[in-house]
């Protein structure tokens, strides 16, 4: 049932190690391929030579983009933008590479041993081109990344509300200052997989992608191959190894792998490598926030300008992250006077991608910077001034004035800001931690509190469905196109189900992220899923209930009305009410589903127990979250320790809080890894200088505090359920909430901070130049 | 006594060399209680013969840098890396993964249902390197304290759950264990 705390089915599997990954999937015959990947940020292509690599031991074949021009076509644009300017991307580049790490060639070979060992030997003749591994670099750079866009601009988009210049000209207060902020990789514990069969006799190819978007998968296979998409069945497994964004981007595998098993006439598979996921799996990269802020002597704001500048690596399929950043600046605050405008910049670095957040936690991050800015300022409590500006519950909708990434205006649903905040506030105890931060600080510790509030844009569009059926067993198939990555859609969606239907959860099976299962699906990302494939599975459940007990109350010549489920497991069945009457489940599935053969069907009686429900919500819905944070820092090493955390939540009617607790515990480790640890780090020509797990540190157990959650459930007015998201939500404030609180424990040495990550070294040297050390 | 179980295939090797391949050997190990025999090349990394081999595939490769810990399986009763480990390195030796942890009626042991009922993983990745890790650590010390078990998991990476409800699920069972002793 909807709001039940149920353990996960999915675990059962998991846990013993019977887990069905794409690299556990057995194909008979399988053969294995590895890619040769650019070792040059930047360089034309003179030649390559695969002869020694074709001849070594175990090797099927090697391919280049002159073994495959049937399939190497230009592909279309992921998410077209009036702004966006137009490149070509193709499966293996014909001329020159953009980036260290991508595909020149590949190889297939019997063992993925052979494979690598081949990889080796293909020899690539490469002429040498100035390359960019930061943004600036690039904006100078002599030679375009791209034919014909010579300042290496990939976009360039405005939004303006009000007019921002005369309330900057006017006002009391203005603070102007540049905010940078880098983030990273996905890092899912497993990296991109793809194996794929193709079957001569029906002419079909069978992919095992572990995608976030199977869907749209298949639409670029076939536009390479020029085939229609029924030819192409692509199934992201039960279980992948998480997500995160990156692997709902898409990928040259994807195309080359299953054209070589219909060539080769063997199944085909890719795993990537560690180090591949660092070099050639998209990422979020450095953003540069240029602010100016107008605000009264109470820190109220008056109007904000943000121009930013994001690098988008090497290749700009959409503005997805720059579009997203932009439009959460404003988040929770009432802001007259808008203008965001950003450059999205070419640089040769493995294109960039949604990431866990997707440009949110950098939108947040710039804004809780500048109310940390206003505080500092008119000597006012940090949380104090972001209640002040705080949009009020009586508010909603509120119109924030800008467009937001989905198309639609930029227009909150609904939420409770000031409540979240102040029940954050009593939950750590506030006024209690300032107490105790001045007594620590008399005691020589540097201790801080940072305090941030979010708005996340979720459920963006356009639709996700879902097909019911009841099987003639009685039990209940509940069927969607986006697949999980560990969210525990198998767990979750029975229970929509069995709450529409009125049936145990036990009694339905659900299948994701298959192509051949259901005709049309968009994916899993952005915090989307439940509230565009719950309320079709909703609808759907509804509607072969309806069938069923039409069809039942036609043979027990009663009303569907007086109608019931009762019982449970296989004794379940449809009663009338009051009375002992019923039929069992299985029986009148069995009525409907096959009847007697040649024999017409009871009048009233309904065929086929099946529906199939899409759902289109009107536009995003919006979570909100709240996090203040204790840490003291070490004046010495520059470590962060965190004292105490509490986090709130917001995301509408919740169907399994055991289950959105894992969600947001999760974004938050993701969260706090982004602001201290992890960042991806290039040589100012493009060599990618973090290529490992040793010199890129993602936080285990010993450096994760435990967490205070809280929640507030606000219903999202724009679906029959009130759902919002929860994947994203823990991210979101964490960059901001820590480098508040790291700024606010160094404040009696003068230091103040524009830039995030913050590793120990870094904080060392905010330290060791402190002005009041 | 490894290097007794290793037998040199002498004609594999010529075979393999003539096809410029290389030398494959004859290794003898114990996984999960069942002695195997597997023919691999000097350079075969455990993790894949676990997976390929012996089709365990509940071992997962995360990163082949030995950093992450996702193919962590106990040698010899003891956490280990079977990504960073030569196959022909353990023959002879004991080797468990987390194949071997449920009760023998298929239902989950204790610890493993103690994940489930904590919610201490999502995208289940990582979990049996973790599950491993716990396993030889409950052995050890059947009632461990928080800073105990985060130690004994701090070599593993977990891109989902954060950790804390995972950390949770071992207190839970460090519960367990408690109150049995006493």
């Amino acid at each position: 049932m909807i709001g039940e705390r149920r353990v996960r089915r999915e675990d059962l599997r998991l846990l013993r190690g019977r887990g069905r990954y794409v690299d556990d999937i057995d194909l008979p015959g399988l053969a294995h391929m590895a890619v040769v990947r650019s070792t040059q940020p930047h360089a034309l292509i003179r030649g390559i030579d695969t002869s020694a690599a074709a001849t070594a031991p175990g090797v099927l074949g090697v391919y280049t983009a002159a073994d495959l021009p049937e399939i190497n076509r230009p592909w279309p644009v992921h998410l077209a933008h009036a702004s966006l300017r137009k490149t070509v991307m193709r499966a293996l580049p014909d001329e020159k590479v953009r980036y260290v790490g991508e595909p020149v060639a590949v190889v297939v070979a019997e063992t993925r041993y052979q494979a690598e060992d081949a990889c080796e030997l293909v020899e690539v003749d490469y002429e040498p081109l100035p390359g960019a591994g930061h943004l600036r670099v690039a904006m100078e750079l002599p030679v375009p990344i791209h034919d014909g866009i010579e300042d290496n601009v990939a976009a360039h988009v405005t939004q303006t509300t009000g007019d921002v210049d005369a309330a900057l000209a006017k006002a009391p207060h203005v603070l102007r200052e540049t905010f940078r902020i880098n983030r990273g990789g996905g890092h899912s514990m497993e990296g991109r997989a793809v194996a794929a069969r193709y079957d001569r006799a029906v002419g079909e190819f069978q992919v095992f992608d572990a995608t976030q978007t199977p869907h749209q998968i298949r639409a670029l296979i076939a536009h390479c191959y020029d085939l229609p998409e029924e030819k192409i069945r692509v199934v992201a497994p039960p279980d992948v190894g998480g997500g995160f964004g990156p692997k709902a981007g898409k990928y040259p595998e994807e195309i080359i792998v299953p054209w070589l098993a219909k060539l080769l006439d063997r199944p085909v598979k890719f795993i990537e490598d560690r180090y591949e996921h660092f070099v050639s799996c998209t990422q979020e990269h450095l953003q540069e926030h240029e602010v100016e802020v107008a605000y009264d002597d109470d820190g109220r704001l008056l109007g904000l300008k943000d121009v930013f500048h994001q690098d988008t690596g090497a290749y700009a399929p959409s503005l997805i992250v720059p579009l997203i950043a932009g439009t959460t600046v404003p988040g929770p605050y009432k802001i007259p006077n808008l203008h965001i405008e950003f450059y999205s910049i070419f640089t040769n670095k493995v294109p960039s991608s949604a990431v866990r957040g997707a440009g949110r936690p950098q939108g947040v991050y710039v804004m809780e910077r500048v109310m940390d800015r206003i505080a500092d300022d008119l000597g006012l409590d940090p949380a104090d001034v972001r209640a002040r500006n705080l949009i009020q519950e009586h508010e909603f909708p509120y119109p924030v004035g800008l467009t937001f990434r989905d198309g639609s205006p930029l227009t909150y649903d609904s939420g409770n800001y000031p409540g979240l905040l102040q029940k954050g506030l009593d939950k750590i105890d506030y006024a209690h931690q300032r107490e105790l931060q001045a007594k620590r600080r008399a005691e020589g510790a540097l201790r801080g509190i940072g305090v941030s509030v979010a708005v996340e844009g979720v459920g963006l569009g356009p639709f996700e469905g879902a097909t019911v059926r009841m099987e003639s067993s009685g039990r209940i198939t509940a069927i969607m196109g986006a697949p999980p990555q560990g969210q525990g859609f198998e767990t979750t969606y029975a229970q929509i189900v069995s709450d529409a239907f009125g049936v145990d959860a036990d009694l339905v099976d659900v299948v994701t992220g298959d192509t051949g299962a259901i005709a049309y699906g968009v994916g899993t990302f952005a915090s989307r899923v439940m509230a565009t494939a719950g309320p079709a599975m909703t609808t759907a459940a509804r509607e072969v209930k309806e069938k069923l007990f039409q069809s039942v109350a036609a043979v027990l010549e009663v009303a569907p009305e007086d109608l019931e489920i009762r019982g449970s497991d296989e004794n379940t069945e449809i009663g009338v009410r009051g009375t002992q009457v019923g039929m069992p489940l299985a029986q009148a599935a069995r009525m409907s589903n096959v009847g007697s053969p040649g024999v017409t069907m009871r009048a009233g009686t309904v065929p086929g127990l099946t529906a199939t429900s899409y759902f289109n919500p009107s536009s995003a819905g919006y979570s909100s979250s709240v996090q203040i944070i204790v840490v003291e820092v070490d004046q010495g090493t520059g470590e962060v320790e965190i004292v105490e955390w509490v986090v709130g939540h917001d995301c509408g009617k919740v169907i399994n809080p055991l289950l959105v607790e894992g969600q947001v515990l999760g974004g938050i480790a993701h969260g706090l890894s982004n602001a201290l640890y992890e960042e991806s780090l290039y040589s100012d020509d493009g060599v990618p200088l973090t290529t490992s797990f040793l010199d890129y540190p993602i936080p285990s157990a010993r450096e994760f505090p435990t967490i205070g959650l809280y929640d507030q459930e606000t219903p999202s007015p724009l679906n029959p359920l009130g759902v919002k998201g929860a994947g994203e939500a823990g991210t979101l404030g964490v960059p901001a909430v820590i480098v508040s609180a790291v700024e606010d424990a160094l404040r009696p040495l003068g230091v103040r901070i524009a830039t995030c990550p913050l590793s120990p070294g870094r904080i060392g040297d905010l330290i060791a130049e402190a002005p009041g050390r | 006594m490894s290097e007794l179980s290793i037998q040199h295939s002498t004609r594999n090797a010529a075979d393999e060399r003539q096809r410029g391949g290389s030398v494959t050997h004859t290794v003898k190990l114990t996984v999960n209680g069942v002695e195997r025999e597997v023919a691999v090349e000097p350079r075969m990394l455990l993790a894949d013969t676990l997976r390929q081999q012996c089709g365990l595939t509940g071992t997962h490769i995360g990163c082949e840098q030995g950093v992450c810990g996702a193919c962590t399986v106990l040698v010899d009763g003891l956490p280990a890396r079977s990504c960073l480990l030569f196959t022909v390195a353990v023959a002879g030796r004991e080797i468990e993964t987390v194949e071997s942890l449920e009760n023998p009626d298929g239902s989950l042991n204790s610890l493993q249902q103690s994940f489930q009922d904590h919610h201490g993983l999502q995208c289940g990745f990582c979990t049996a390197g973790i599950l491993m890790s716990l396993t030889a650590l409950f052995r050890e010390e059947p009632s461990p304290d928080e800073t105990t078990v985060r130690d004994q998991v701090q070599g593993h990476l977990c891109r989902c759950t954060g950790y804390q409800q995972l950390v949770e699920a071992a207190m839970a069972e460090s519960g367990r264990n408690a109150q049995v002793t006493r």
